[in-house]
């Protein structure tokens, strides 16, 4: 009762909302990169707000399911496929025993998520499911998924109500350049006029190297006053810190916990998404805003997931269409088919 | 706390900046406002990186707001802590040096000019705070290492350092708490693991605790070792003034 790995994919690992309140004996937070597909995943089939799930990147797994299970798939597009037929993203899906589900590589977006009714069965280590790869510690045997690796279900979950409206928007993530909200600091006073206004004003291209530590970007010179070297200090999720090259990194969820780099300033919660569904040579630009506006955006973000609830909790008006009804509800009864 | 700024770095966390120097007088502050911190609750508070002369508080802003937390804070840097008659905690850590155990022991002597037996008394002749933990679980950044033993890091890292190692990088010592790539000369292990994650404490010490090195000879590491396996060692922990 569970899913086989068939094909491992290029990063694929257990996460969740991460491991915190452990920062200050040097362990990192890690947990899923984008939050937002994260909790539509779990969202889609009235999960736990925390609740595991599979991260993958740029090129995703194949999976084997051993048994019934429900499942949402959110983020970039991977191409998607159950036995070799498209299947939707964003939307309550009913997998069969057997049933093979396999992505390709990332036609948008870079991160893909698959979130499971039946719970995967990894053990909480400090309070989290999540995969450190850093720390080699959580999700499965504190590393990343390889071919031949079996994850049970923790309950067997094979009912939802309001089956039929479980279905968001689609996510597209081909914009040609995003523009990320930052608040300023902690240590924009360590940087020249003419290096903020480049940071503010020119545009940045994600460079290859970018992996769930951090995101490095090539652009215009930061120029710090002096030095960008400062006493190691603790580091916050979307810090995009210069060091004396001048060339911004923003760092993300498998950070270390310190560092000794300036920071010009922090990415606001609720765009990290935007830049970790970048891919190499996609362009970004940086605008300013209070913190005050961040909480206030962070707060719209709660209620826009409290929305989406509310949305795929009724009864849906494909309902009255007899024959797209016939066909998903077939897929629950594997023996007439 | 009129040297002391409160920063901010997104909308989930917050920097409050204790001075820009290491000095343990500014350490102790930050140790001081931690245990605040925790005695008092702070709602919303979810996790605190405690570092040099800093410390970095992330928050939920689902729960609190940055007005409020700042506010808090504020109140909290204004309570007079008892400094001065502290008492410190001093883990006694044992240590086999040179041989397999510290391949660069002989480095570090050529380099200080001292035989190798004068480098293990010196290095063990003190107690060393731990500043912070970071960049590995359980990782320590010890303050005090005597000048003459400042060692310059290897040219090439090795790609594995087994944990227990202690070595020298630089102005800096410390005890590598797992098995990772290190560019740090290395002088001797300890068989006591300062990270173990089946243990219910993980992480051994903490920031504002102290190290000593305890020179330990083969057969005393070995039969250490044996009882840290059973898991019945416990690490001699002294208390000392500040």
């Amino acid at each position: 009762m569970g899913i086989r790995i068939l094909k491992a994919g290029l990063l694929t690992t257990v996460q969740d909302m991460g491991r915190t309140g452990y920062q200050s004996q040097g362990f990192g937070v890690a947990g899923v990169m984008d939050v937002r597909s994260f909790k539509i995943a779990n969202l889609l089939l009235d999960n736990p707000e925390n609740e595991a799930v599979l991260e993958f990147t740029l090129i995703g797994p194949t999976l084997e399911f051993t048994s019934a299970c429900i499942i949402a798939i959110t983020g970039g597009d991977f191409h998607p496929e159950v036995n070799g037929e498209p299947a939707p993203m964003y939307t309550a899906l009913y997998m069969k025993k057997g049933d093979i589900l396999k992505f390709g590589s990332a036609r948008t977006g870079s991160r893909g998520y698959i979130a499971f009714s039946g719970y995967l069965k990894i053990p909480v280590v400090m309070g989290s499911r999540c995969t450190s790869l850093n720390s080699k510690i959580g999700g499965f045997k504190g590393r990343k998924l390889m071919e031949g690796d079996y994850i049970s279900f923790r309950i067997k979950r094979n009912y939802l109500p309001f089956f039929l409206s479980r279905k968001l928007d689609l996510h597209e993530y081909d914009e040609e350049s995003v523009t990320l909200r930052v608040v300023m600091g902690p240590q924009d006073d360590m940087f020249s006029k003419q290096g903020i206004h480049n940071f503010l004003n020119e545009e940045y291209t994600v460079t290859s190297d970018f992996d769930r530590m951090g995101c490095r970007l090539e652009g215009p010179f930061i120029a710090p006053k002096t030095t960008s070297d400062i006493i190691s200090e603790g580091i916050a999720l979307g810090s995009i810190q210069v060091p004396s090259h001048g060339k911004p990194i923003i760092l993300l969820a498998d950070r270390q916990t310190t560092g000794g780099y300036a920071k010009i300033a922090t990415v606001i919660s609720v765009d990290i998404p935007k830049l970790v569904q970048r891919k190499t040579d996609q362009k970004i630009r940086f605008e300013a805003v209070s913190v005050e506006e961040a909480q206030r955006l962070y707060q719209e973000e709660e209620n826009s997931y409290i929305a989406m609830h509310a949305l795929i909790h009724k009864p849906c008006k494909e309902v009255l269409v007899v024959r797209q009804v016939a066909k998903r509800i077939r897929r629950l009864f594997p023996d007439e088919a | 706390m009129e040297d002391i700024r409160i920063l901010t770095a997104g909308d989930s966390s917050l920097l409050i900046e204790f001075g820009h120097e290491i000095n343990p007088e500014i350490n102790r502050k930050i140790k001081s406002m931690v245990e605040l911190m925790k005695e008092q609750h702070i709602e919303g508070v979810l996790d605190v990186i405690p570092a040099f002369c800093s410390l970095l508080i992330n928050y939920d802003p689902r729960v609190t707001s940055y007005a409020e937390i700042t506010r808090r804070m504020k109140k909290l840097l204004k309570v007079e802590t008892s400094a001065g008659s502290e008492k410190k905690k001093v883990y006694e850590i044992p240590v086999c040096y040179g041989g397999k155990y510290g391949p660069d022991l002989a480095f570090i002597a050529e380099h200080a000019g001292m035989s190798e037996e004068e480098v293990i008394a010196l290095h063990s002749s003190k107690d060393y705070l731990i500043y912070m933990l970071g960049f590995l679980p359980g990782f320590c950044y010890l303050g005090g290492l005597d000048e003459r033993l400042h060692t310059p890091r290897l040219a090439t890292p090795r790609i594995k350092i087994d944990a227990g190692s202690v070595g020298i990088g630089g102005s800096q010592t410390g005890i590598y708490p797992m098995d990772s790539p290190g560019g740090w000369q290395l002088m001797g292990m300890t068989p006591v693991k300062t990270y173990d994650p089946e243990r219910e404490t993980p992480i051994l010490v903490e920031a504002g605790d102290y190290i000593r090195f305890v020179p330990v000879d083969e057969d005393e590491y070995l039969r250490i070792k044996e009882q840290v396996a059973r898991g019945e060692y416990e690490c001699t922990i002294r208390e000392g003034e500040v």
